[in-house]
């Protein structure tokens, strides 16, 4: 089976601190990942060097079998990878409607796929936004629409960082049901979130990361049933 | 109830069409934790901009330990001890952990500066800022730039900075997002042990962090305050359940 996406002995510095230390991942068609671990650990770095945004010193990417290590950003996306950043990142001068529609891209799985329509459907709140800039919402309007236009994309594999940051419980638990539906679809997903519960219960396998380095990569419910390593990896 | 410090009297504001915040009151007592939860844009992050004073108030009053401050410009507010967390980051990233803490101490105490002696060599400010990173478990990150810090250890930086300025209120937008387990504990020890002195409100998603540490607790939705009171309450409220905390969160 083609991977997806892999990373093979990724090496990342931030000027004098060594963030990645070697990593090695992949995710294959339909799979869903967690990546769990404390702040700091290199989560975010992992996924910024995945799509291009983040130079590593040493070691590849490759998306579908074909070297990215060097790609832009935007060729990853156009490959597949959508990419839902942790501080959103949305365009504060479009308003809702062309946030959504700068992004749209027809999907590969006819009849699957996320419209304009779909993402109003899912996200009601931003159809009373549609006309307020960016930079008018709120933070959490601001999250629901960062996890619209990725969905815009209808990608192979949505990345998600801290995606239910600033949500109101009762959205937040919509963001998970979604989640659970974008599997059920064959969608692969690499999920970064807090609350490392439902990164268990919503992902097929988990990686833990310590110091820059994948400490553990097993499936999700055999570790959420090792307390010891909860505890160990991520002070719970 | 003598012990207010900071208090909005039916306070609104329109951009437009739109009602943010609708007749919004509530008052911050010394000792106390009054948080402030809803929906997504129901208008809590503009009513701490309203009572940091980054917004004017279309109507309504704001006071501080009995002085009407509606008009007064944000500087000033902060001056007089009122301290704000942003729930964006808010640091200068080339600066580091330490400058940055600061910073925000040396510009809550404006003071005569000797034009030709470095700012560094402030003994207050310095020690401002280093009491508040070993507050805030930032200690060992001090001389890293703060741009370097993971998501979480910014967030935490942000209320190191609040801290610094040595305000008696403290407006904390969501304060642990983005925070893991840890950093989340830590925290609310902190906000804890700071409640005897100052007045404290919280804008937070957390709900385990919520009902954890305040005392008081109002429920906004679409800019305006649906319920208010104590968390027994709040939780039992059936308005609020289907409003925000959905069905089934609230017996947990």
């Amino acid at each position: 089976m083609q991977t997806l996406i892999e990373a093979g002995g990724l090496h990342v510095y931030y000027g004098a601190s060594h963030v990645l230390r070697g990593v090695d991942m992949h995710i294959g068609p339909g799979e869903s990942v967690g990546l769990v671990g404390r702040n700091g650990m290199g989560k975010t770095t992992l996924i910024r060097s995945l799509m291009g945004h983040v130079k590593s010193a040493q070691g590849n990417v490759r998306v579908r079998g074909s070297d990215c290590t060097h790609a832009q950003p935007h060729a990853i996306a156009r490959m597949g990878v959508a990419y839902v950043p942790e501080g959103r990142g949305i365009f504060p001068n479009l308003n809702v409607r062309e946030n959504l529609q700068v992004a749209a891209r027809p999907g590969k799985r006819a009849g699957q796929d996320w419209t304009y329509a779909r993402v109003l459907d899912t996200f009601p709140r931003l159809r009373e936004r549609l006309g307020h800039g960016g930079q008018q919402l709120s933070g959490g309007e601001q999250q629901m629409l960062a996890i619209g236009r990725a969905l815009m994309t209808n990608p192979d594999l949505l990345i998600l960082d801290e995606a239910t940051e600033g949500l109101a419980p009762l959205i937040v638990a919509e963001i998970w049901r979604i989640i659970r539906d974008i599997r059920a679809t064959g969608m692969s997903t690499l999920i970064v979130d807090r609350n490392y519960r439902a990164v268990l219960e919503h992902t097929d396998r988990c990686l833990v990361m310590e110091k820059g380095l994948i400490v553990q990569d097993g499936d999700s419910a055999s570790l959420a049933r090792q307390p010891e390593q909860l505890t160990r990896y991520l002070g719970v | 109830m003598s012990d207010v410090l900071l208090a909005a009297t039916a306070v609104t504001r329109r951009f437009g069409g739109l009602t943010a915040v609708n007749g919004v009151s509530l008052a911050l007592q010394r000792g106390q934790v009054h948080a402030v939860i809803g929906t997504n844009g129901a208008g809590k992050s503009t009513l701490i901009n309203i009572l940091s004073g980054e917004l004017a108030a279309s109507s309504g009053q704001v006071t501080l330990a009995g002085r009407d401050i509606t008009a007064w410009p944000q500087p000033e507010r902060a001056r007089a001890g009122l301290g704000r967390s942003y729930q964006r980051s808010t640091v200068f990233p080339e600066l580091s952990v330490f400058e940055n803490c600061r910073l925000a101490a040396q510009a809550s105490r404006q003071r005569f500066w000797h034009w030709w002696r470095d700012a560094a060599s402030c003994r207050l400010s310095a020690d401002l800022a280093g009491d508040a990173l070993d507050r805030t478990g930032l200690a060992a990150d001090a001389h890293q730039p703060a741009g370097l810090l993971a998501h979480g250890r910014k967030r935490q930086l942000e209320i190191a900075m609040c801290l610094a300025g040595e305000p008696q209120v403290l407006l904390l937008d969501e304060p642990l997002a983005g925070m893991g387990p840890e950093e989340t504990d830590r925290i609310l020890d902190l906000l804890q042990t700071l409640k005897a002195g100052h007045a404290i409100l919280l804008v937070e998603h957390d709900m385990d962090a919520v009902f954890r540490i305040a005392e008081t607790i109002t429920v906004m939705v679409n800019g305006s305050a649906i319920a208010s009171g104590a968390p027994a309450q709040i939780r039992a409220n059936p308005e609020v359940r289907t409003a925000y905390l959905g069905e089934d969160e609230g017996a947990h």
